[in-house]
């Protein structure tokens, strides 16, 4: 118990001052606080802030794990060539192909923790407001949607952007119109779009090696589609996650156990979830009738991604990860049940739209949610306008 | 400040910070985001300006008292639109490369809210000389924020300050391969090239700006 007397006396001795807030944060962060509320009514609940954080942490732990052990697997199968007859034991979970996760993946999950951290309890200490929680999901979602080898240093601007005017310009933890996360996402895509497309930047070690005798490269399925070539995967690769991409969203098997769990623990909406894929799939589908009616030469560069299978949108890229995670954070999101309908439907919709169409980058899910970020204020209002008329109509009906 | 009495050193001063055209007036923020991914484009605009507002304001307060105010809009318009051509004809006799990248937004400057702005709410009503000194004055502040966005932009976006390679050379030469720090694995921010870039260096400057100097945020 020393360290939560010395983190305690450290509290009581900066009460006040200017560094107040970062001891505080410190303290709560590993110790239950010592005040209590000793006045006015008050409501026990156990799913404060912090608590609703960890669950969505322990959602993407799996993920985590996952994108170690693939980026080590891309990584040797890029070399060496993919294993004839896949067994998970011992061509998946081996100790080699995560020492490679973890010596590439670990070193964007401390940057990211560390820098945005350092961010928000420098602004905690400016403003003078305790350190709020908000960055624990973000600094964990950041690694994962990321490609493997993203330098740290542009890592670690990105965050500082993202937190700085993504975040802290609006208010700090939900005041924020934009998906921190995702801002991260879009600054390092337009900022150094070298990094963050093509077919050099999925798997480790292939930017460092073009050019060289020993290049190897690994075009993730969208990039394939997107070049008009079929892709070299098959459906269960693709649901399992065996397949080039950013760190963490390839694995749509785990993705879809992590959002079951949210749903379960009512910590994500599934209105959120569940519009998101119809909205996919109805895209997909449009797509699909449009290559089905011939409207469409074989010729055409939007080829390869509009007769692409509707469904299989939902395997490949981004889209699960963004709709699970990062479509249903409550802050950024609609908040009226009807609302979060029409943002999910829009998203998947958007996303499918962007991932046809973008001619630079065969993926849309970031853009997609970020567009909808900021409709979502805009949805809940005429969502709750149109409510209003509703039950003025009926009154007026009543005294009629 | 021999040469000015205070109440004239004002109208110079107080643009340039607590009464920016930009930052504080958030006017003719459409050229501050459009031209400004180059250091050189931005001073030239801000020059440019300078020359318009300086002249311009002259000549309206000249003729403040024989302008029909109900015609006083179409007047100022003339009055601008000839400056601003002779601007254009000028750059494009001299820098041609330059008015190229300026393109459309020389002839632009006629919209711009500020030169419009300081007409209406300044030489209007003013005689020439104190006319002049806010013309000059309210360009400054607008081409100061102009400069700093565009150092910014063009710094961290190219690498570059006014076309010199301060940062080291990305490509270099084939035996030493990049220079500077580029051999570090540094890279431009190709994000800060795009317009939106400009709007939030614009913002952080505001942002700067006002957490310096409480009284200029407004109560809500």
């Amino acid at each position: 118990m020393g360290l939560k007397n010395t983190l305690h006396n450290l509290k009581e001795k900066y009460k006040g001052k200017k560094m107040a807030p970062a001891f505080n944060a410190i303290h709560t962060f590993l110790y239950l606080p010592n005040e209590t509320t000793h006045s006015g009514s008050h409501v026990r609940a156990a799913d404060d802030l912090k608590r609703t954080m960890n669950t969505v942490i322990m959602a993407l732990i799996p993920v985590l794990i996952f994108g170690m052990f693939n980026a080590g697997y891309q990584h040797y199968s890029a070399i060496n060539g993919f294993p004839a007859d896949f067994s998970l034991l011992n061509d998946f979970l081996t100790w080699d192909n995560f020492l490679v996760g973890l010596t590439t993946v670990l070193p964007l999950v401390i940057v990211s923790y560390v820098i945005g951290l350092a961010v928000e309890f420098i602004f905690a200490v400016i403003k003078g407001h305790e350190v709020e929680e908000g960055y624990l999901v973000t600094g964990m979602l950041v690694p994962l949607i990321v490609p493997i080898d993203t330098p740290l240093w542009m890592l670690a601007i990105a965050v500082i952007f993202g937190v700085v005017i993504g975040k802290e310009v609006f208010g700090g933890t939900g005041m924020n119109i934009l998906n921190p996360a995702l801002t991260i996402r879009a600054f390092l895509f337009f900022a150094y779009p070298t990094w963050m497309s093509g077919d050099k930047v999925w798997v480790h070690e292939a930017v460092e090696r073009a050019g060289t005798a020993d290049a190897i490269s690994g075009e993730t399925i969208l990039g394939q589609l997107a070049q008009n070539t079929d892709a070299s995967y098959s459906i269960s690769d693709m649901f399992f996650g065996f397949i080039p991409g950013s760190v963490g969203e390839t694995s749509t098997f785990l993705i879809l156990l992590g959002g079951l769990f949210l749903i379960f623990t009512k910590i994500a909406s599934w209105r959120i979830m569940l519009s998101a894929v119809i909205g996919a799939l109805t895209m997909g589908l449009i797509f699909n009738g449009v290559v089905s009616a011939d409207w469409i030469s074989e010729g055409s560069k939007f080829y390869g991604l509009m007769s692409f299978e509707f469904w299989q949108h939902l395997l490949v890229g981004g889209l699960a990860f963004g709709i699970v995670y990062m479509a249903t954070d409550p802050v950024t999101g609609s908040q009226t049940n009807k609302g979060k309908w029409y943002y999910g439907f829009f998203i998947g919709f958007i996303s499918v739209l962007i991932r046809v169409f973008n001619p630079a980058y065969p993926e849309g899910v970031f853009l997609a949610i970020l567009l909808m970020n900021v409709f979502a204020p805009t949805i809940d209002h005429y969502v709750v306008q149109s409510n209003v008329k509703k039950r003025l109509k009926r009154s007026n009906k009543a005294t009629a | 400040m021999g040469l000015l009495s205070k109440k004239d050193a004002n109208l110079i001063l107080d643009p340039l910070a607590d009464n920016n055209p930009i930052t504080i007036q958030v006017l003719g923020i459409c050229s501050a985001l459009a031209i400004t991914a180059e250091l050189k484009a931005s001073i030239v605009m801000a020059v440019s300006v300078m020359f318009v507002l300086g002249i311009g304001n002259v000549v309206i307060s000249l003729m403040r008292n024989i302008i029909p105010s109900k015609i006083r809009i179409i007047v100022q318009l003339v009055v601008v639109a000839a400056l601003v051509i002779i601007v254009d004809q000028v750059l494009k006799a001299f820098a041609y490369e330059l008015s190229k990248t300026l393109s459309v937004f020389v002839g632009l400057i006629i919209t711009n809210c500020i030169i419009m702005g300081r007409f209406e709410a300044f030489a209007l009503a003013n005689g020439p000389w104190r006319s002049f000194l806010d013309g000059i004055g309210n360009s400054f502040g607008y081409g100061l924020i102009l400069i700093i966005v565009g150092f910014f932009r063009e710094l961290l976006g190219s690498g570059t300050l006014l076309g010199f390679k301060v940062l080291g050379d990305p490509i270099g030469s084939p035996e030493t391969g990049p220079t500077g720090l580029y051999a570090l694995g540094y890279e431009n921010n190709g994000f800060m090239l795009l317009s939106p870039m400009a709007l939030i260096v614009v913002g952080i400057i505001i942002w700067v700006q006002r957490s310096r100097n409480k009284a200029l945020i407004e109560e809500n």
